[in-house]
C-alpha cells in the first residue's frame, strides 16, 4: 500500500509541472507582468529616498521586502483559489474517483503553488535588478532559499484551510486578498515598520507576512543594514520560530479540514455551485 | 452480486429521498435507473460510488461497503458524473494518459491495469481531438472523454449519470454503440441513471423505476411491458364510423368482433408501449402518494 501511495505522489508531482507548464503558456502570466511594471515604478520612485539611520535606498530595502510578500502571497492566496476553483469544476471529485487521486491532486496542487511562487518572485528579482543592481553580490542565497520555503510552509496549508471552507472562488479570493493586502500595508514591505505606531507593529509581528519580508531582507541586505528593523537585528531565531508556528498549526489543521471537505464533495454539490456560477454569469 | 442494495433510505434534514430501495445487478449486466427528475437517481449512484454516506440501509458494491471503500476498491469502479468541466488546460490523450497511471498498480495477471490510452482514444471517437485542450471540445465530445477517463482503468463496474443529457440525435446513437461495445468488452457491469425512457430501453438488460424514493418496478424493457400489460387498444372502421377499444385481452376481443361483424375493416390492434407502461407506472405511484398526503 505503501508503494501505492509513493506512485500516486510521483503523478502528483508530474500533475504539479503539467500544470505549471500550462500556466506558463497562458493569461495568467499577464498578472505577473502587470505586478513587474508596478514593482519597477515603486522602485524608480522610491529610489533618491534613503533608509534612515543607513546609507540605503529605500529601493534596495523594498526590493527584497516584496519578494518576501510575493511568496507569503502566493503560499495563501494560490491553494486557496485553486482549491475552491477545483471544488467547482470537479478537479477534486475526479480526484476522488481515481485510486490514489487525491494524493497526487495535494503533491500536484503543492508543486504547483510552489513554481508559481517561484516564478513570481524571479518576476520580482529580475525586474527589481533593473532600478536597483548590485543587491545581488552580497545576497545569501542559502538563506534566501530557507526563506523561502519557511513562507510557503507557513501559508500554504491556511491557504488550503481557507479554500476548503468557502462556497465560492470569490469567497477563497476575498478572504485570503483583502487580509492579505492589510498585513502588506503594515508589515514594512512599501514602507518601513518603524513608521508605524506601537500597537500596528506589535500586530504586523503576529503574522507571517513581516517575518518573510524580513527574512529576505535579512538575505539579501548589507549586515549593516539590520540597524533599520526592529531591535536592530535580524532576529533570525525569530523569523524561523513564527514562520514555524504559523506552519506547525497549519499542518496539524488543515488536514482534517482537507479531509472533511474531501469527503463532503459530491456531483450534487458540485452542481449546486455550477448553478450558482452560471447565475453570477461567470462561467 | 456486483450490486447489493437493501433498504437503502437518504433523509436529507426532513427530506426522505430514498425510503427503502432495494435491488442487486450481476456481473455484466447493463441495468437502467429511470426515473422522473428529483426522483434521487443521482442520490442512490452517488451513495454506490462512496461519494455519499446514506442514512440507514445495506449497501455493497463489489463486497464492499461504498464508505469504507479503499484505493484498491477504487481502482475497480468507473465513474462518469453529470457536470465535468475540469482540465480544460488539458489535452485530450495528456489527461487520459495521465489518470490512467493511477490504475497501474492495480493491475492483475488477469486483468492488466490501465487500458492503451490511444486504443482507448479511438474507441470513443475522439482520435482526430487527441491533441486538443479539453476546453475547446464540444459537449459530446467532452462527454466521451468522460466516459474514457471512466473506463481507463478497465473497470468491473461503471456508473453513468446521465450520459447523454444535451445530447444531439447523432451523438447520443454514437454513445449507445459505444455502450453497447463496453458492455461486451471483459464482462463491464455497467449502472446507468437516465430520464430518457427510450435510452434505458435501448441500452439496459434491466430497467429499474424510481420515483418517490422506492423501486417501483424492476424487470426487462420485455418484462416491464408485461407489467401492465393489457392495455391493448383495438381499433376499426365499421358501417362507415371509427371505433376505438381499450381491452385487456385484444386476442379474445378481436376474434369476437369479427365473429359478430362482417363489415369490419381497417383492423388495427396496439399494444402498449413500454412508454405507456413507465407513464402509467409512475402516474399510479404518484396518485397513490396524493391519497396517502390527502389521508393525513
Amino acid at each position: 500500500m505503501k508503494g501505492h501511495t509513493a506512485h500516486a505522489a510521483r503523478l502528483g508531482l508530474e500533475r504539479g509541472l503539467r500544470e505549471f507548464r500550462h500556466t506558463l503558456l497562458s493569461a495568467d502570466q499577464t498578472f505577473n507582468l502587470f505586478v513587474m511594471v508596478a514593482f519597477v515604478v515603486v522602485l524608480v520612485l522610491q529610489r533618491d529616498s534613503t533608509v534612515e539611520g543607513t546609507a540605503l535606498s529605500l529601493a534596495a530595502v523594498t526590493m527584497p521586502s516584496s519578494l518576501g510578500m510575493i511568496v507569503a502571497f502566493n503560499g495563501l492566496v494560490g491553494p486557496a483559489g485553486q482549491l475552491a476553483v477545483n471544488r467547482e469544476d470537479g478537479t477534486l471529485l475526479r480526484a476522488k474517483a481515481v485510486p490514489g487521486g487525491v494524493v497526487g491532486y495535494l503533491v500536484g496542487r503543492i508543486t504547483q503553488v510552489s513554481l508559481d511562487a517561484l516564478i513570481s518572485a524571479t518576476c520580482v528579482l529580475v525586474s527589481g535588478l533593473i532600478v536597483v543592481s548590485g543587491l545581488l553580490g552580497g545576497t545569501n542565497w542559502p538563506l534566501l532559499a530557507a526563506v523561502f520555503v519557511a513562507g510557503l510552509l507557513a501559508t500554504m496549508p491556511w491557504g488550503a484551510v481557507v479554500g476548503s471552507l468557502t462556497r465560492s472562488p470569490q469567497g477563497a479570493m476575498g478572504l485570503t486578498m483583502l487580509p492579505m493586502m492589510g498585513l502588506t500595508a503594515i508589515s514594512g514591505i512599501f514602507y518601513p515598520i518603524y513608521g508605524m505606531p506601537q500597537w500596528v507593529q506589535g500586530v504586523a509581528q503576529v503574522f507571517p507576512v513581516y517575518w518573510v519580508g524580513l527574512g529576505t531582507r535579512s538575505a539579501m541586505l548589507p549586515d549593516e543594514a539590520a540597524a533599520a528593523e526592529i531591535g536592530g537585528s535580524w532576529r533570525h531565531l525569530e523569523t524561523f520560530g513564527v514562520l514555524g508556528v504559523w506552519a506547525l498549526l497549519g499542518f496539524l489543521l488543515a488536514p482534517t479540514i482537507l479531509r472533511r471537505m474531501a469527503r463532503r464533495e459530491s456531483g450534487a454539490d458540485m452542481e449546486q455551485r455550477r448553478q450558482a456560477a452560471l447565475q453570477r454569469g461567470s462561467v | 452480486m456486483v450490486i447489493e442494495v437493501r433498504d437503502l433510505r437518504m433523509r436529507y434534514g426532513t427530506v426522505d429521498v430514498l425510503r427503502g430501495v432495494d435491488f442487486t445487478a450481476r456481473r455484466g449486466e447493463v441495468v437502467a435507473l429511470l426515473g422522473p427528475n428529483g426522483a434521487g437517481k443521482t442520490t442512490t449512484i452517488e451513495i454506490l460510488e462512496g461519494f455519499r454516506a446514506p442514512s440507514a440501509g445495506h449497501v455493497r458494491v463489489l463486497g464492499v461497503e461504498p464508505v469504507h471503500g479503499d484505493e484498491a476498491w477504487r481502482a475497480r469502479l468507473g465513474v462518469v458524473l453529470q457536470s465535468w468541466r475540469d482540465h480544460g488546460r488539458w489535452k485530450v490523450r495528456e489527461l487520459l494518459h495521465h489518470l490512467g497511471r493511477y490504475y497501474q498498480p492495480y493491475g492483475t495477471p488477469e486483468r492488466s491495469r490501465p487500458m492503451d490510452t490511444d486504443e482507448l482514444i479511438k474507441t470513443v471517437g475522439l482520435a482526430e481531438h487527441a491533441d486538443k485542450k479539453i476546453a475547446r471540445l464540444s459537449g459530446g465530445q467532452r462527454r466521451r472523454l468522460d466516459v474514457a477517463i471512466g473506463i481507463v482503468g478497465k473497470p468491473d463496474l461503471l456508473f453513468l449519470d446521465e450520459p447523454t443529457a444535451g445530447f444531439d440525435p447523432h451523438a447520443r446513437r454514437d454513445f449507445h454503440d459505444l455502450v453497447h461495445r463496453l458492455a461486451d468488452l471483459e464482462g463491464m457491469t455497467i449502472l446507468l441513471t437516465t430520464h430518457d425512457l427510450a435510452e434505458a430501453e435501448k441500452l439496459a438488460d434491466r430497467i429499474l423505476v424510481l420515483a418517490g424514493g422506492r423501486i417501483i418496478a424492476d424487470g426487462s424493457p420485455d418484462q416491464l411491458g408485461r407489467q401492465v400489460a393489457g392495455q391493448s387498444e383495438v381499433r376499426w372502421t365499421s358501417g362507415g364510423q371509427r371505433h376505438v377499444h381499450p381491452t385487456e385481452d385484444a386476442t379474445r376481443f378481436v376474434r369476437e368482433l369479427l365473429a359478430g361483424d362482417d363489415g369490419v375493416t381497417e383492423l388495427e390492434v396496439r399494444r402498449s408501449t413500454l412508454e405507456d407502461t413507465y407513464m402509467a407506472l409512475v402516474q399510479r405511484f404518484e396518485s397513490g402518494q396524493g391519497e396517502e398526503v390527502a389521508a393525513l
